[in-house]
C-alpha cells in the first residue's frame, strides 16, 4: 500500500480548484433506453433454440393460413386410383421421395403402377382413398394451430380476469373462486369431452367447449398468485392512494407486470392443448372423417404403418415439431422475462 | 423545529382509539394497531418512530385508508375519513398522499417516468391536454431535481435516490396538503439519504406541507421531526417535542431505543451503555393510556406510575 | 502484528451485456490478527465483492485479473476448489446478512450448528452435538439444551441471526467475515448483534471483516476502518483516526451527512451527485465530480496513498504537499479539534506518538 508515484506529471494548473461542478452531467443517463420488452427480446436472441423454434413456428404458421386459401390439391377429394402413392417431388430424384415402394422385395415405382400422368405428383404421397396426404397435412397444422390459438383466447379470456380478481379481491371471493376452480379442475378432460358427445356430435365444437371448461385453469391460478403478490407492491398501494379505480389499477398496474407470466403460460398452454385435439381425434371422437387434423391423420398412418411408414412419419414429425418448438420458444421467454431463474 | 410559543395551531390530523385488527375474531388475530390517539398540527412535521413489528407502518396505512381501521376515528380537517367510501374518498385522496420505502418496488417497472409522475393528474383530471401535463411533469421534475430528459426513461435505468425524487414527485402532482412519507430514506445509501431529506424539508417549506414520517432511524427523524411519538407493540409510549423526546426520554422503551443508537463516534460508542428493555411491564394487566406528564410530554402509564414519570421529569430538570 | 490475511492489488471485473464492470480496481488490505477490521462503503463500492472473492463465492460472470489473496501463506485466488472447500467453514468463514435466508427452514438448529464440524470431519457426531451446544450457549441462546431440536422459525429474528452467528463460528475460525450482519435487524437487537460479536472476539480469539454501509456501527465495532468508492479503497486507518481525523473529501462527505442526535441546523450536507458508473470509471479520482475540493488534477490523474500517520493513508490529491490548503467541513474540523484534544488528554493513542505497531 506504499506509494505508487512514479510516473505522475504535474503541470501548473494541476492543482487548481474546480469551481463549477456539473452535477446534472452525472445524473444523466448515457446509455440507451430499453424497455422492458426491448431487454427481454435482447434476451431471447441469445438463446438458439428459441430463436431457431420461433423462425420454425413463424414458417408453420405462414403455410397455415396459406392453406385456408389454397393447398396443392382438394385435401378431402378422394382419387381411389391414386390410393397409398408414396411421396414424390417432380421426377423423383430427390431421394425419399422417388414415388417408388418396395413391395415384396421388388422396388415399384407405384405411379407408373397406378397410372398417374407424367407432371402428376404428390409430395407427401397419398392415403388409402387417394387424397393428397401433404395437403391434408397442411389443413391438420392449420388446424392445430386453430385449436392453439382458440386456448390462447380462453386463456385471455377467462384465465386472465378470472385470476386477477380473484386475487385482488382476495378474502371470501377468493375462497370461493378457486372452490370452484377446484370443483372442475377435478373433473378429467376425456370425461367432459366424451359428456359432451350426448349433447353434440363430435367435432371441432366439443373440443372447443371442452377447453373452454377447464383449459384455462393453470392460466387463471398462476394469474392469481402473480396478483396476490404484486397487489402489496408499493406502485400499486401509491395508485390506491393517488384513487385509481380498481379496474385501471388491473389495466395499467398489474397486467402489464403479469404479461410475461401470461406470455410464457400461452406458450405452455398451446401445446397442451393441440396435444389434446390430435389425441381426442386420434381415438376417435375428436375431428370426423372427412376432416384432417394431425390426430386423424396419425390414426389413419398408424393402420398401414408397418406398410407405409410415411403415411405416419410426415404428420407424427410435424405434431412432434410443433410440440417441441412452442416448449423451447415458451422455456426461451421464460428465461428472457425472469433473468432470475437462469442460474 | 417544534413553534410552542405559537396559538394553538390547526389540528389536521385528529386519531382517535385507533384499532386496526388483522384477522380480526379469528385464531390468527393480530392487533397491529391497539388504541392510539394523538394529532398532527398543520405545518409540523410529525416523526413515528418504532421497531419492525410496532405497527408504525399500519398505522400510516390506516390514516391513507389503504386500510378499514377496524374502529376509531380518524378526523382530517375535523372530518371523520374513517369510514368514507368512493366519491368522497377521490376528493380525499387528492388531499393526502403518501411515499413508499422501497425505491425499488414503488415505481411501476413497465411505465415511464412522466405517466408514473402523471398519474395522478390523470386520475383527478388535473391536465387538460397532453401539452399541459408534459409541461406540469416537467415543473414536477424540477422540483425533485430532476432533469426533463428523464420523463421519457424507465425506472429501472435510475439509481435508488432518483426513484425516490420521482416517487416524490408523484405524490405532490396531486398538490396534497399531507404527506405520509412511509421509511422514506431506510432503504437509501448515507450519501443519498440527506439528499432525500432536504428536499423533503425544501418542498414542505415551499409547498407548506405537513408530514407524518415513519422510521426506525432514530438519528434521521430527530433531525426531521418536530414532534415525536414513539410506538411498541401497536401502542404509543412516549409522545413529544423531538428534543423531550431525546434528551428527556421517560418510558423505559424510548431510554431502551436511545441507547442502541449507533452514533459515527467512537468514543461514545465505547463508552456506550445499553439499557435492555423488559416489555413484560407493559403485560401486567392494568389499564394504561397516554398520559400528560409535563406539559407536551405524554407516557403510556396507568394512573400511579404518573407521579413516578413526573418524579422522574423532575430530575431532568435538576441536571 | 501479525497478519492474517493479506490482499494485494486486487482487481475483480463483471462481465455484462453493457460491457465490463470494473468493480474492484486494485485494492489491497491487510487484516492484523485479533482485530476486526471495518470496510465501508455504499452500495456499488465493492465492499461485499471483495470480500467474497476471499471465500471464493464470485458470481460466475466475474473474473479475478489481477491480485493475490494471502491466508497463512497460502494464495486463496490459486487454490483449488478442494483447498477452499476445506478452508470455508472451517478456518475462514462468513455471516450473512438476512438470518431469514441464511438458515434451513426444515433442519432443527442443533444440527445445523453442529454441520459444519461434520462437513470438515474429525469429530464425532455426538461432540460435534455437545460442541454446538457449547456455542449455542456462548451466542446467548438461552436453554440452548432444550432448544437444539427446534426449527428456526420457532425463535425471533434477533435469536436467529444468533444462530446464524454461531453455525459461522463453530469451527471456531480464524477469520470470520461479516457482510452487513445487522443490516436487517432492529436498532435494539442491532447492538445486541455487535455487543456479542465483540465478546466472542476476545473468547474465541478471532479476527473479524466487518463489511457496512453504516458509520454508526463501525464507530462501535472497528478497530480499523477503510473506506471504499468506485471499486477503491480511498481511505484506511484506526477507527479513531477515521473518525476524528479524516482525510479524504468523501469520507468527510460521509461523516457530514449522518446527522449526529445534536445536529440542529437547517440543512444536512448532502454529498451531491450519484457514484460514477463503473463501466467507464473516471480517469483520476472517481469522487471528483462529486467532490467540492476537486482540483484540475482529480480529474486527471488518480491520487496515490498519502501517509498520514504509521497507520493512516488517504488517497486524496489534497494530502500532496503542493496542493493548496484546504478547509474541511465545519463538522469535521470539529472532529479533528476533538482529536487533537483527545490526544492531548492520553485518552486516545495518536500512531505517531505511539510508534509504529502497525507500519508497512
Amino acid at each position: 500500500m506504499a506509494d505508487n508515484s512514479t510516473d505522475i506529471k504535474f503541470n501548473e494548473n494541476s492543482f487548481k480548484k474546480i469551481e463549477k461542478h456539473n452535477v446534472d452531467e452525472q445524473e444523466k443517463i448515457s446509455a440507451p433506453s430499453l424497455t422492458f420488452f426491448q431487454d427481454a427480446v435482447r434476451r431471447l436472441k441469445k438463446n438458439k433454440a428459441a430463436v431457431i423454434s420461433f423462425w420454425l413456428l413463424a414458417l408453420i404458421v405462414v403455410f397455415s393460413i396459406i392453406s385456408i386459401w389454397w393447398t396443392p390439391s382438394d385435401p378431402n377429394a378422394q382419387h381411389v386410383a391414386y390410393a397409398n402413392l408414396p411421396p414424390k417431388i417432380a421426377n423423383g430424384q430427390i431421394p425419399g421421395f422417388t414415388g417408388k415402394a418396395n413391395v415384396g422385395g421388388r422396388i415399384v415405382d407405384k405411379y407408373a403402377q397406378a397410372k398417374v400422368p407424367s407432371g402428376t405428383y404428390y409430395v407427401l404421397g397419398t392415403d388409402y382413398l387417394g387424397r393428397d396426404l401433404f395437403s391434408r397435412l397442411m389443413k391438420g397444422i392449420a388446424l392445430s394451430l386453430l385449436i392453439g390459438f382458440l386456448a390462447t383466447l380462453f386463456d385471455l379470456v377467462i384465465g386472465v380476469p378470472y385470476g386477477v380478481v380473484s386475487g385482488w379481491k382476495g378474502g371470501r371471493v377468493d375462497t370461493l373462486m378457486q372452490r370452484f376452480i377446484e370443483i372442475i379442475s377435478s373433473i378429467p378432460n376425456l370425461v367432459i369431452v366424451i359428456l359432451m358427445l350426448l349433447l353434440f356430435t363430435p367435432g371441432l365444437g366439443s373440443i372447443v367447449v371442452a377447453m373452454g371448461i377447464t383449459g384455462w385453469i393453470t392460466m387463471a391460478r398462476l394469474v392469481r398468485a402473480e396478483t396476490l403478490t404484486l397487489k402489496t407492491q408499493e406502485y400499486v398501494l401509491a395508485a390506491r392512494t393517488l384513487g385509481e379505480s380498481p379496474f385501471k389499477i388491473a389495466i395499467k398496474h398489474l397486467v402489464p407486470n403479469l404479461s410475461s407470466t401470461i406470455i410464457i403460460q400461452t406458450m405452455f398452454s398451446i401445446p397442451t392443448a393441440i396435444f389434446f385435439e390430435a389425441f381426442l381425434s386420434f381415438i376417435g371422437i375428436g375431428i370426423p372423417a372427412p376432416n384432417a387434423s394431425l390426430g386423424t391423420l396419425l390414426s389413419d398412418g398408424q393402420k398401414t404403418f408397418r406398410f407405409l411408414p410415411y403415411q405416419m412419419w410426415y404428420p407424427a414429425a410435424a405434431i412432434s415439431i410443433i410440440m417441441i418448438a412452442f416448449n423451447l420458444l415458451a422455456d426461451g421467454l421464460r428465461d428472457a422475462f425472469d433473468p432470475k431463474t437462469q442460474e | 423545529m417544534a413553534n410552542d410559543s405559537q396559538a394553538t395551531p390547526k389540528k389536521l390530523i385528529e386519531v382517535k382509539h385507533l384499532k386496526q385488527y388483522f384477522n380480526a375474531g379469528r385464531p390468527n388475530e393480530v392487533k397491529a394497531i391497539d388504541d392510539i390517539s394523538f394529532d398532527i398540527y398543520e405545518g409540523e412535521t410529525f416523526g413515528l418512530v418504532g421497531e419492525s413489528g410496532s405497527g408504525k407502518s399500519t398505522t400510516g396505512r390506516s390514516i391513507i385508508r389503504l386500510y378499514n381501521p377496524t374502529s376509531g376515528e380518524i378526523k382530517f380537517y375535523g372530518e371523520d375519513i374513517s369510514k368514507i367510501k368512493h366519491k368522497d374518498m377521490l376528493k380525499f385522496r387528492r388531499e393526502m398522499q403518501m411515499i413508499f420505502q422501497d425505491p425499488y418496488a414503488s415505481l411501476n417497472p413497465r411505465m415511464k417516468v412522466k405517466d408514473i409522475i402523471a398519474e395522478g393528474l390523470d386520475i383527478h383530471h388535473l391536465v387538460k391536454n397532453d401539452e399541459e401535463r408534459d409541461a406540469r411533469v416537467n415543473e414536477l421534475l424540477d422540483l425533485v431535481g430532476l432533469s426533463r430528459d428523464h420523463a421519457t426513461r424507465y425506472p429501472h435505468e435510475f439509481s435508488g435516490g432518483q426513484r425516490q425524487r420521482i416517487g416524490i414527485a408523484r405524490a405532490l402532482a396531486v398538490e396534497p396538503k399531507f404527506i405520509i412519507a412511509d421509511e422514506p430514506i431506510s432503504a437509501l445509501d448515507v450519501s443519498i439519504q440527506a439528499q432525500v431529506v432536504n428536499l423533503l424539508r425544501d418542498i414542505q417549506k415551499e409547498q407548506n406541507l405537513t408530514y407524518l414520517f415513519i422510521a426506525h432511524d432514530l438519528s434521521m427523524v430527530k433531525y426531521i421531526s418536530d414532534r415525536i411519538a414513539v410506538m411498541h407493540n401497536g401502542r404509543l409510549m412516549e409522545l413529544s417535542t423531538a428534543s423531550e423526546v431525546y434528551d428527556h426520554p421517560l418510558h423505559p422503551y424510548t431510554k431502551s431505543l436511545l441507547s442502541a443508537v449507533p452514533l459515527p463516534d467512537p468514543m461514545y460508542e465505547r463508552n456506550r451503555h445499553r439499557k435492555p428493555y423488559d416489555d413484560s411491564i407493559e403485560h401486567d394487566g392494568k389499564e394504561r393510556s397516554l398520559k400528560e406528564i409535563v406539559p407536551g410530554h405524554f407516557v403510556l402509564a396507568t394512573d400511579e406510575e404518573v407521579s413516578l414519570y413526573q418524579a422522574s421529569a423532575e430530575e431532568y430538570n435538576e441536571k | 502484528m501479525e497478519k492474517i490475511l493479506d490482499v494485494k492489488d486486487l482487481q475483480i471485473n463483471f462481465d455484462t451485456f453493457a460491457g465490463q464492470v470494473k468493480a474492484i480496481r486494485n485494492v489491497s488490505f491487510h487484516l492484523n490478527k485479533g482485530e476486526t477490521l471495518a470496510i465501508v462503503g455504499e452500495s456499488g463500492s465493492g465492499k461485499s465483492v471483495t470480500v467474497r472473492s476471499i471465500m471464493g463465492l464470485l458470481a460466475n460472470n466475474a473474473h479475478v485479473d489481477n491480485g493475490s489473496i494471502d491466508f497463512k501463506g497460502k494464495d486463496l485466488l490459486k487454490a483449488t476448489p478442494r483447498e477452499l472447500e476445506s478452508i470455508r467453514g472451517n478456518d475462514i468463514s462468513m455471516i450473512f446478512q438476512d438470518p431469514m435466508t441464511s438458515l434451513d427452514p426444515t433442519m432443527p438448529i442443533g444440527k445445523q450448528v453442529a454441520e459444519p464440524l461434520l462437513i470438515h470431519g474429525s469429530m464425532s457426531k455426538k461432540k460435534a452435538m455437545a460442541r454446538a451446544e457449547e456455542v449455542l450457549e456462548l451466542v446467548g441462546i438461552t436453554n440452548a439444551k432444550n432448544r437444539m431440536k427446534d426449527y428456526p422459525h420457532q425463535f425471533s429474528g434477533g435469536q436467529r441471526q444468533r444462530i446464524v452467528i454461531a453455525i459461522s463460528i463453530v469451527n471456531y475460525p480464524e477469520v470470520l467475515i461479516a457482510d452487513e450482519p445487522t443490516t436487517a435487524l432492529d436498532v435494539t437487537i442491532q447492538a445486541q448483534i455487535i455487543d456479542l460479536m465483540k465478546e466472542l472476539q476476545n473468547k474465541i480469539e478471532t479476527s473479524i471483516i466487518f463489511i457496512t454501509h453504516d458509520l454508526g456501527v463501525v464507530a462501535g465495532i472497528a478497530d480499523r476502518v477503510a473506506v471504499m468508492y468506485a471499486g477503491k479503497i480511498i481511505e484506511y486507518g484506526s477507527v479513531d483516526e477515521i473518525f476524528y481525523n479524516p482525510q479524504h473529501p468523501y469520507t468527510w462527505g460521509l461523516l457530514n451527512s449522518m446527522p449526529t442526535l445534536d445536529t440542529s441546523s437547517d440543512r444536512l450536507y448532502a454529498i451531491p451527485g450519484t457514484p460514477p458508473n463503473l463501466l467507464n470509471p473516471p480517469a483520476g479520482d472517481a469522487f471528483a465530480p462529486r467532490n467540492p475540493y476537486a482540483m484540475q488534477i482529480d480529474y486527471e490523474q488518480m491520487p496515490p496513498f498519502y501517509k498520514v500517520t504509521d497507520t493512516h493513508y488517504a488517497a486524496t490529491w489534497l494530502l500532496d504537499p503542493q496542493a493548496p490548503k484546504v478547509e474541511p467541513p465545519a463538522a469535521i474540523k470539529k472532529r479533528q479539534e476533538e482529536y487533537h484534544q483527545l490526544v492531548a488528554e492520553g485518552k486516545i493513542q495518536s500512531s505517531v506518538k505511539g510508534g509504529a505497531k502497525d507500519g508497512e
